[in-house]
């Protein structure tokens, strides 16, 4: 469905994506994760023809991003990181102007708002500006206006950036319902969780490269499952293992408190790059 | 299918336009009020300008530099904030709509709101006791104004990365241009070189075309041609700059 063949990004002679290879299904949740500045959003632009690619290709059910610009249009929602709803119109007219910008014939047009709005439970606040919504509202409306022209494939740069964590799943529950329709998702973030519990696979990113790609139970198979961290000794000790037997082997020997638990995507991300994603 | 895209984008702006009415209409009869007063009864009384009093001078100057101005501000501003700091211009960037259709919907929204404030202008010309001769002449060239100023501001905005370098091309472009185009004085009593500039800028032109119009002597065919030449340059200046921040 989504094919990135060596896609690389320069600016100037900062190398932002640096030659990414990736094959995303049909009828996936992917999940691009990494610190800030590790070329997520770069990608997404690229992918989304906001920004064109320095070399290689990328194809989105089958178009190219280079020269189909109008076909992959048709075949893509975005949802971009910052709002960028209009402000100075109702919930309703954004979803009229998305509609009218990709011409969809006014019954149909009316129909499909109309299902949206419901979709996204926005229906009371519709004929309300949306300067006046909330974060989680305003959120809700992005994913309902990329959704109008029925895309097959979703981007979503940092779908939950800035918001609560009620709300974060509220929107988790919201993107799984949408593939559960047969939405094939793409999105970015820099959350441990969100890429652990909503994605089937997860491209871990940093600095412009994709430095590993698998289930999330792959990638922490790949480190070790299980981790053990040790305070009150000499130093701060940190080790994984790949089983709970081993684990506790180890943890006998230390002095100090000692915490054994399960790895995470954190503890992945660690492993490879001596940083974590936050920092 | 230009023609049903661009008419998407005018929808937009009609639709914001008509939410705003009150405030646009009400800001726009403040600067012509304060020129009228200024110069048509304080500064203008008894003043004779090649033979008619000083209030039929000045009025199709101040519907000139308020047809520039509110064109001009109207795509200019709000374009620059939509791509740099709103990001909804990303919005109509994903759609697949051409940079012709997005730029003549724009520039044609604009154009009303210009062709709105000339006519509040007009019609407190009237209420100050000016004689116009008004005809379809006299709209076409105001149109024709608001026109390319919009599409200057296509330009301006897709080209100027801030926000404080979009009021800095205003100050040292547009408001210059308010004052010595033939909006309050005829440029002829400018030095020489000065005045050669002047007489190229498109301003000068619309207050010269709306001055014969409106004291019955004619259509100036030059200025008209002047100012659909400025026209179709910006217009096609405005398509190359969106076309290029794909």
């Amino acid at each position: 469905m989504i094919e990135l063949r060596q896609l690389t990004k320069h600016y100037g002679n900062i190398v932002a994506v640096d030659g990414l290879d990736l094959h995303i299904e049909k009828g996936e949740i992917f999940a691009l994760l990494g610190p800030n500045g590790a070329g997520k959003t770069t990608t997404i632009r690229m992918l989304t023809m906001l920004t064109k690619p320095t070399g290689g290709a990328a194809l989105i059910n089958g178009y190219d991003v280079m020269r189909d610009l109008d076909k992959v249009k048709k075949e893509i929602g975005v949802v971009p990181q910052h709002m960028n709803l209009d402000q100075e119109l109702t919930a309703r007219e954004n979803l009229e102007l998305h509609g009218r910008l990709h011409r969809i014939p006014a019954s149909r047009r009316q129909e499909r708002i109309e299902e949206l709005l419901d979709y996204v439970e926005l229906r009371e606040r519709a004929g309300d500006l949306v300067s006046k919504f909330s974060g989680g509202m305003k959120r809700r409306l992005m994913i309902a206006r990329a959704l109008m022209h029925n895309p097959k494939v979703l981007f979503l740069d940092e779908p939950t950036v800035g918001l609560d964590p009620q709300t974060r799943r509220k929107i988790w529950d919201l993107i799984r319902r949408m593939n559960n329709e047969g939405m094939t998702v793409l999105l970015t973030t820099h959350y441990i969780e969100e890429a652990e519990v909503l994605c089937h696979r997860v491209g871990i990113m940093d600095k412009g490269r994709l430095i590993a790609l698998g289930t999330p139970r792959e990638l922490k198979q790949k480190v070790g499952e299980v981790v053990v961290e040790s305070f009150g000794g000499k130093d701060t000790g940190y080790k994984l293992f790949p089983s709970r037997d081993r684990a506790l082997a180890y943890a006998g020997q230390l002095d100090g408190n000692v915490l054994i638990r399960e790895s995470n995507l954190e503890d992945v991300f660690v492993e490879l790059t001596g940083r974590k994603v936050g920092d | 299918m230009i023609e049903i895209d661009f008419y998407t984008v005018f929808w937009r702006e009609m639709v914001v336009f008509r939410r705003t009415f009150v405030k646009f209409f009400a800001s726009r009869l403040v600067s012509p009020l304060l020129y009228l007063v200024a110069f048509g009864w304080g500064l203008g009384r008894g003043i004779q300008m090649n033979g008619g009093n000083y209030l039929e001078f000045v009025v199709p100057g101040i519907i000139a530099l308020s047809a520039m101005n509110t064109s001009f501000n109207a795509v200019g501003v709000s374009l620059n904030m939509s791509r740099l700091y709103h990001k909804t211009l990303e919005e109509y960037l994903i759609a697949p709509i051409s940079a012709g259709a997005f730029v003549l919907g724009k520039v044609l929204a604009g154009t009303v709101r210009g062709l709105v404030a000339s006519l509040i202008i007009l019609a407190l010309a009237f209420v100050f006791g000016a004689h116009l001769a008004i005809n379809g002449w006299f709209f076409l060239v105001v149109i024709l104004t608001c026109f390319l100023f919009a599409a200057l501001g296509v330009v301006a905005a897709m080209t100027i990365n801030s926000h404080e370098d979009m009021a800095n091309f205003a100050t040292f472009v547009i408001l210059p241009m308010s004052f010595l185009c033939g909006t309050f004085f005829s440029p002829d009593r400018l030095p020489g070189a000065v005045a050669y500039i002047i007489e190229v800028l498109p301003l000068t032109h619309s207050s010269h075309a709306l001055r014969a119009l409106a004291r019955g002597d004619g259509l100036l065919p030059v200025s008209l041609a002047v100012l659909a030449g400025y026209a179709a340059v910006l217009f096609v200046a405005g398509v190359m700059v969106v076309k290029r921040v794909r």
